[in-house]
């Protein structure tokens, strides 16, 4: 590989979305308003451009690692805004350069008289900037820049409809839950600067041998050196890829505009923590212990969120969850040294996780509801829509052929093949996950598209009002993710009907209706990458070449697998027999025997409350964290500690200062005059002092 | 002198800004009480006119040195030795111009909002500028005594006449907390004046070598008036008192100015006069400032009162500034005094916002608040920008400053980096909350028909806008003044251990031969 030096085209990559961003959020509300997408989708559709040159560059064997300007200086301590551009990076640029255009694209449909529109349109194009920044960085700071400011985007548009409290909650939630992770993650970059004097990637991976074995004290205890740095960087990871223990802010994320679910929660922000593990990989493979807490979290991530996932009823949470869980794949591929197949499927999963998205948001555009029980036999009047929505289940279940066929089976081999100790444990849960996929994908298919029309937002209007006493409050959070985008066209308003920008779409009551052509061409393009994302990456075993692992290798390096033809192909038969067999039983319990889940809630029902709970882990956070925080600080701190301990013994002075203000106060404009008094005294002290010491 | 730069300029510019101040104040007493526009223009004419002198401090400063720079040195009280002696380098240059900066903004926020006895009120705020410059620029001890005394009357009279309805308790208690710190404060002055030979003179005081007793003797007789400042946990009570009823120019002069006295004196005085005791007492002002730190978070929680959920704020970012100067090495300090100059522009900007709500509203309660997005949503992302940089987000000073403490933190002591790295967290929880709560959700019935910031409100906001990306995008503009003055700190504070480990190891090899 030749080093390179910085194009403009390079440069242009992450500022032009910033350009699109300052425009829009200085001119917006007076000058560009409803045209605010033009400068956002031009400027998205540019770098799209430029990352395409970028990927030539990189596909000629071309590396480039240069810095712009240095940002902090301090000490020996120095840090630069610079670019790395190596396969891995190109890669993440096409990912979020292809997601984000045609994402941008169809908000201008999905948004379309919506009053903070130049708002959506600016907190995109910023999410874009910081997201390319991130992927893009030379060194862990930049990293951390487009970490924060990912996050800070995505707290944005979590709670775009930032009057519903829900919203707003949810927003706040993602932000200081992912401040857990970066937590350990900012822990983790000190570490690597104190251990190797530099921030910069290429120097931290080029001396990274000579911290294998070491070991260092950790706040009183010894531990191995490289996993201390690995497992702190991986809470980062942890954090914002929406992980064990800290995946529960990603389904309340669902609040936002479902293009903000599709392009943050789905495409490009929360597979950070992937890519951060993957560009940190030299740092990972030293550590077995961490390797194997990757690959254990993912596992247990994709297999607990599959099981959430087919309880659900609202779609975007069912996406949210399938999202949890692919992303678990990825990190799983990734603990057991299959660092291209996780990357593999961050690409793939990509297209038909977006996909999947938007379809949902065409279908709420036309409902104005998230919930998928009060849907059904959308096929007819949504047949875009419908055919787009089954190419993605298809792909995300790993059916034959398409795209999330090939990185899933990928990924499954790798778990199998693997030397990782915990290979053939994170296997297992691997083919699960494998069944888990295209049955709750296919559940939400059928109970959507297929049978009757169940009546949309009215219906379930009606719903909540008859069985408000019943439904009751166990159900709180469900309920209020419901209309996010029916509320989302005027923020005052909460009823759709008065919501100035639902007229162009016909009010409900006429039946759901196919979304307009700027909205499903999009699908489309995505739909093409579903189908067909994969197919630079077919293994050799099926005649392909496995392109996209060999572009990857320079920077993730090729693990070495053990296994004979006849493993490879009994795996993949395994299975793919596994996900139609998801598949089928999906279509037996939702088409045929359509009173079956009823009958088997009822038969399992805690099993049923655990999962559609979500295991209750946001209860249990709420009373050991939130709940004994806000006690401490109410309730001892401010009531306490400070009024009574501080105030009252360590300095004894309140009762001192109500004599002395109340004296005052007799005495109204005495304060001057009292305060000339002690000067004269304090000037009095200090002239006796100097006379009689001298 | 060897230690000192004259004046590249060819006028004294340090008096020339301490003085302007003072010259407005008596051209605003001479004018009729009844003309109360020009005594505002008085002001703010007088506060623009010291700003732009300042600015040579900044373009003609000399960066490659550290010894002091536009030096003036006049014998004032020649029996006692006393100079009038001024001069600033890398750690004190920034406060001046930061001074002057928020002098207009303090004008321009009071125009509205202050509206009786405007003539001394004006007045108040001019002279606590000239004071506070003063502070900065003293080298001199007995000269610096004064400016640090002479300050309170002003800041005093400022919260304790135009303050709100509990003004005289927070004015009491805030006089008297300082007072007990200068006392001993003055103690330590006179008995270092005896000790060096009779002389006010701080560069000939930074040349002698002290006791080790002394020094810690000495350390905590100025700890008692800068911890108090800060202010440090736990003599950090006046601060929501006064924050709280001062009127919104007072709450600014304290947050961006007042409070960073006590950082100042550790890093002007403690560190460099007495090195070996600031290193001996390092564990115990790395314990203080994490529990400020985390302390300070946690309790913002609690809070109810916009203006004293900031204060307390302060608490704990003071507590990040004094966790980044007792690490000892670069990072820390210069960390910690970006971090000065962060929180000046940070807070300072935050009082300035609840300001211009409250002259609408006339509530601080956070409850009385809702949906301000709605209804005045160029405010709105004003105090977001100003929000991000308070919890430290990348691209905002706040980060740059939190940052390099954290990394001299951690480089000093794991234990107490990690533990201040929790304060991240929960600073996050509070300042967002804080902001769902004021500009999210449901409009506030009472809000409704409120009108945005005008003109001069935008104006007053900008630089602060301004100050929190250029710091946060290019912080060499800043650090860069500091490098050689925390340089030749540093050394100064850890030459000492070193010269005398040296001294040991020479002696044991010596026994050996």
């Amino acid at each position: 590989m030749a080093n390179m030096e910085l194009q403009w085209y390079h440069v242009l990559i992450p500022f032009l979305p910033l350009t699109g961003f300052i425009i829009n959020i200085l001119l917006g509300k007076e000058v560009t308003r409803y045209k605010a997408h033009w400068f956002a989708v031009s400027s998205v559709f540019g770098s799209w451009l430029c990352s395409l040159a970028t990927l030539q560059d990189v596909l000629g064997g071309k590396i480039i690692d240069a810095d712009l300007y240095t940002w902090i200086l301090s000490g020996t301590f120095k840090v630069g805004v610079g670019f790395l551009i190596d396969p891995l990076t190109a890669v993440m640029l096409i990912v979020v350069t292809t997601c984000a255009t045609l994402i941008h694209i169809y908000a201008i449909g999905y948004m379309h008289g919506d009053t903070g529109y130049y708002r959506f349109f600016s907190y995109l194009n910023l999410f874009t900037f910081c997201m390319l920044m991130l992927v893009m960085g030379n060194n862990f700071l930049q990293l951390y820049f487009g970490w924060e400011g990912v996050g800070l985007c995505s707290y944005f548009l979590i709670g775009y409809y930032f009057n519903k409290k829900s919203a707003a909650d949810a927003g706040k939630k993602a932000f200081i839950v992912n401040r857990f992770g970066d937590f350990g993650f900012g822990i983790g970059v000190f570490m690597v600067f104190l251990t190797f004097g530099t921030l910069h990637y290429a120097d931290v991976f080029a001396n990274v041998s000579s911290i294998a074995g070491k070991t260092v004290n950790f706040l009183g205890l010894n531990v191995d050196l490289p996993t201390l740095i690995a497992l702190l960087l991986f809470c980062g990871a942890v954090g914002k890829s929406a992980q064990i223990p800290l995946h529960v802010w990603l389904p309340d994320a669902m609040e936002g505009p479902t293009p903000v679910s599709a392009l943050i929660h789905a495409a490009t922000m929360v597979t950070a923590g992937v890519f951060l593990v993957a560009r940190c990989n030299p740092i990972f493979n030293l550590s077995e212990i961490a390797m194997n807490t990757v690959a254990i979290i993912g596992a247990l991530t994709m297999f607990f969120a599959a099981t959430i996932a087919i309880t659900q009823n609202d779609i975007k949470r069912i996406i949210a969850f399938s999202t949890c869980s692919h992303l678990g794949y990825m990190f799983l591929a990734c603990g057991v040294g299959a660092y291209a197949a996780g990357i593999f499927h961050l690409y793939t999963h990509a297209f038909f996780k977006a996909l999947l998205f938007l379809a949902a948001g065409s279908v709420i555009h036309a409902v104005h509801t998230n919930n998928i029980q009060f849907m059904g036999g959308l096929k007819k009047y949504m047949p875009i829509t419908y055919a787009v929505f089954v190419i993605a289940g298809l792909s995300a279940g790993g059916f034959p052929g398409l795209s999330g066929f090939f990185s899933k089976d990928e990924i499954i081999w790798s778990a199998y093949a693997s030397h990782s100790s915990v290979g053939k444990f994170v296997w297992i849960l691997a083919l699960a996950g494998a069944f888990f996929t295209p049955f709750y994908t296919f559940r939400l298919i059928f109970r959507t598209f297929f049978g009757e029309y169940r009546g949309g937002l009215e219906a379930e209007e009606a719903a909540t009002h008859a069985h408000s006493s019943s439904h009751g409050s166990g159900h709180s959070s469900h309920g209020a993710g419901h209309d996010s985008h029916g509320s989302g066209h005027d923020p005052h308003g909460h009823d759709s009907s008065h919501g100035s920008g639902h007229d162009s779409h016909g009010g409900h009551g006429h039946g759901p209706h196919e979304s307009p052509y700027i909205m499903t061409v999009p699908l489309m393009f995505l739909a093409v990458g579903a189908i067909a994302a994969g197919w630079v990456g077919i293994p050799p075993l099926l005649g392909g070449g496995n392109h996209f692992a060999h572009f990857l290798q320079p920077v993730v390096g090729h693990p070495e697998f053990h296994g004979t033809h006849a493993e490879e192909w009994g795996v993949m038969i395994l299975s793919t027999t596994i996900a139609l067999i998801g598949l089928g039983l999906a279509a037996f319990m939702y088409l045929r025997k359509t009173d079956l889940p009823e009958r088997i809630s009822k038969q399992f029902s805690l099993l049923y409350k655990i999962l559609y709970n979500k295991y209750y882990v946001d209860e249990f956070y709420n009373l050991t964290i939130v709940q004994p925080t806000l006690k401490l600080a109410n309730k001892v701190l401010v009531g306490f500690t400070d009024a009574k301990i501080i105030e009252g013994i360590v300095n004894g002075v309140p009762n001192l200062i109500g004599i002395f203000s109340q004296k005052l106060r007799r005495l109204q404009t005495g304060i001057a005059h009292h305060y000339a008094i002690f000067m004269a005294a304090g000037a009095v002290f200090i002239v006796a002092l100097v006379i009689l010491l001298s | 002198m060897e230690q000192v730069i004259m004046n590249n300029l060819n006028y004294p510019i340090l008096s020339t800004v301490i003085f302007l101040p003072v010259l407005g104040a008596l051209l605003i007493l001479i004018n009729r009480r009844s003309w109360e526009t020009l005594t505002k223009w008085i002001a703010l004419g007088t506060s623009i006119l010291t700003f732009i002198a300042s600015i040579p401090l900044f373009t003609h400063f000399d960066k490659t040195t550290h010894k002091m720079q536009f030096v003036e040195r006049f014998s004032w009280i020649p029996n006692w030795n006393i100079y009038y002696f001024l001069g600033v380098d890398g750690i004190s240059v920034l406060f001046v111009l930061l001074s002057t900066l928020c002098a207009i903004l303090c004008v321009l926020i009071s125009w509205t909002a202050v509206t009786n006895k405007i003539k001394e009120f004006y007045i108040a705020i001019l002279l606590t500028t000239s004071f506070m410059i003063g502070v900065f620029c003293s080298l001199d001890f007995f000269l610096f005594y004064l400016f640090w005394e002479a300050m309170l009357i002003p800041m005093f009279l400022i919260i304790g006449v135009w303050g709100g309805p509990n003004r005289i308790y927070a004015a009491i208690k805030f006089f008297l907390y300082t007072l007990v710190g200068s006392v001993l404060m003055l103690v330590g002055i006179i008995v270092l004046y005896l000790y060096s030979g009779k002389t006010f003179d701080i560069l000939t005081m930074m040349t002698k070598n002290y006791p080790y007793t002394m020094q810690i003797w000495l350390f905590w007789a100025f700890f008692a008036a800068f911890a108090v400042k800060v202010p440090m946990w736990p003599v950090h009570t006046w601060l929501p008192d006064a924050h709280t009823e001062a009127p919104t120019a007072g709450s600014v002069i304290l947050a961006a100015v007042l409070i960073k006295m006590g950082a100042y004196g550790f890093l002007r005085f403690s560190l460099p006069l007495l090195p070996e005791a600031s290193k001996a007492m390092t564990p115990v002002m790395l314990t203080l400032s994490v529990i400020a730190i985390i302390y300070g978070a946690i309790i913002c929680l609690g809070q109810t009162d916009l203006k004293r959920l900031i204060a307390y704020s302060s608490v704990s970012h003071m507590g990040f500034v004094t966790l980044g100067i007792f690490a000892l090495n670069t990072q820390g300090v210069e960390g910690g005094i970006l971090q000065m100059l962060n929180h000046g522009v940070v807070t300072g900007a935050l009082f300035l916002s609840v300001g211009i709500v409250y002259e609408r509203t006339h509530t601080r309660l956070i409850a009385d608040y809702g949906g301000l997005a709605t209804e005045m949503p160029i405010y709105s992302s004003f105090f977001m920008v100003f929000t991000l940089a308070a919890i430290g987000l990348p691209a905002t000073n706040g980060f740059i400053g939190e940052f390099l403490i954290l990394l001299g933190g951690f480089a000093a002591n794991k234990w107490a980096g990690v533990l201040a790295c929790t304060g991240i967290i929960i600073g996050a929880g509070y300042m967002l909350w804080l902001y769902q709560r004021v500009f999210f959700m449901e409009v506030n019935p009472k809000l409704h028909g409120l009108v945005d910031m005008n003109v001069r409100e935008t104006i007053a906001l900008l630089p602060m806008l301004i100050l929190v990306f250029w710091i946060g995008v290019y912080p060499n503009s800043f650090l860069s003044f500091m490098h050689t003055s925390v340089q030749h700190l540093l050394e100064r504070v850890n030459s000492g251990g070193i010269a005398q480990e040296a001294q040991i190891a020479k002696n044991i090899m010596e026994v050996i031969r």
